[in-house]
């Protein structure tokens, strides 16, 4: 992992309306190596993601926007906002065929449980408690990593066996005891 | 020279810290800001303290206004802005801000215009004693940087003067 450079830096988008809160969660993010876009609103952060009305990008004729969009690894969500909460959200990027599979995580200053289980069987992958801490980042990773494992030049050692299907091992293993 | 050294000033500044946690003006989050201050930000907890300063005080002239009218006092409006404090005071440790906030919120949620006036003189109070302390936090810490750097003179002496 150390040998990759820069390039390989996570990106995670940060969506909170409260100022403070934002170069909070910003400066949490940036200590842990990420790369951060802070957005005050999830219609910002719908706009940033490439979706801007309510369809999905199949139905979007401008595929220039597709193309334009940058590459998000994690989404960190404030849960009450004006307009579309963080909850909306997330509705939103799971119906997303080109998003669904980012990690959707929600922060919120209220602790009230039926909001966070509705928010984990919706596709929350973490619920955090204001104030947000280094301890709740550091749980971030398991998620990013998880998300970049398809990728083959990840880690140099092993490229191939991580992304064989089980019934391929199976082959593999008869093939070797032979 | 300077008068007070870096660990005099550094002693004044924890001092200082100590008394706000003992009197529960500040809690642990205050702390966990101060961790994320480094060299690559050295001046992130005056940064952030100076827009929760800034927002606050808005948010204290709005909650003002809005108490002033007796007819259309907009007690939901004041919900609003009492969870944006809540929040931000809760985001830098102001512990005693946010409880008074909760009281008021429970105040606002009756109706009830006494305890909210009272509650709101409470908030202001309170606000200007945390106000007036981390000021003085900030400018100790400033002095111990000035301290510092007198102490420990910048390199480049040295290269423009190289026999030492």
């Amino acid at each position: 992992m150390n040998g990759l450079g820069a390039e390989t830096q996570f990106h995670v988008l940060a969506v909170d309306d409260s100022i403070i809160d934002r170069k909070l969660i910003e400066r949490l993010l940036k200590t842990s190596s990420y790369q951060v876009t802070a957005v005050e609103s999830g219609v910002k952060a719908l706009e940033f993601l490439g979706l801007a009305g309510d369809e999905d990008e199949f139905s979007n004729s401008d595929s220039n926007s597709k193309c334009q969009r940058v590459e998000v690894n994690l989404i960190i969500t404030d849960y009450s906002m004006p307009a579309i909460t963080g909850y909306d959200l997330l509705r939103k990027i799971k119906k997303s065929t080109s998003l669904r599979d980012i990690p959707v995580v929600i922060m919120s200053s209220e602790n009230v449980p039926s909001r966070i289980n509705s928010c984990l069987e919706h596709g929350a992958d973490e619920f955090f408690l204001k104030p947000v801490r280094q301890s709740d980042v550091n749980k971030l990773r398991p998620h990013l990593m998880r998300g970049q494992k398809n990728i083959p030049n990840l880690n140099k050692r092993k490229p191939v066996e991580e992304c064989l299907s089980p019934d391929r091992i199976r082959a593999k293993l008869n093939h070797d005891l032979e | 020279m300077l008068g007070l050294s870096v660990e005099q000033l550094g002693a004044d500044m924890n001092r200082l810290l100590a008394i706000l946690f003992h009197q529960g003006v500040l809690d642990e989050q205050f702390l966990q800001l101060q961790h994320l201050q480094d060299e690559s930000s050295p001046n992130f907890v005056s940064e952030v303290v100076t827009i929760y300063f800034h927002e606050s005080e808005k948010l204290l002239r709005n909650l003002r206004a809005l108490l002033v009218d007796k007819e259309l006092s907009d007690y939901n409006k004041m919900g609003i802005h009492l969870n944006q404090l809540m929040g931000s005071s809760s985001s830098i440790g102001a512990q005693r801000i946010r409880n008074v906030c909760i009281a008021f919120r429970a105040a606002s949620e009756l109706n009830n215009r006494p305890g909210c006036l009272r509650a709101l003189e409470l908030l202001e109070y309170e606000y200007c004693y945390l106000k007036n302390k981390l000021h003085e936090f900030f400018q100790i810490e400033q002095q111990r940087m000035l301290a510092a750097a007198v102490r420990y003179p910048a390199p480049q002496q040295h290269i423009n003067n190289p026999q030492g």
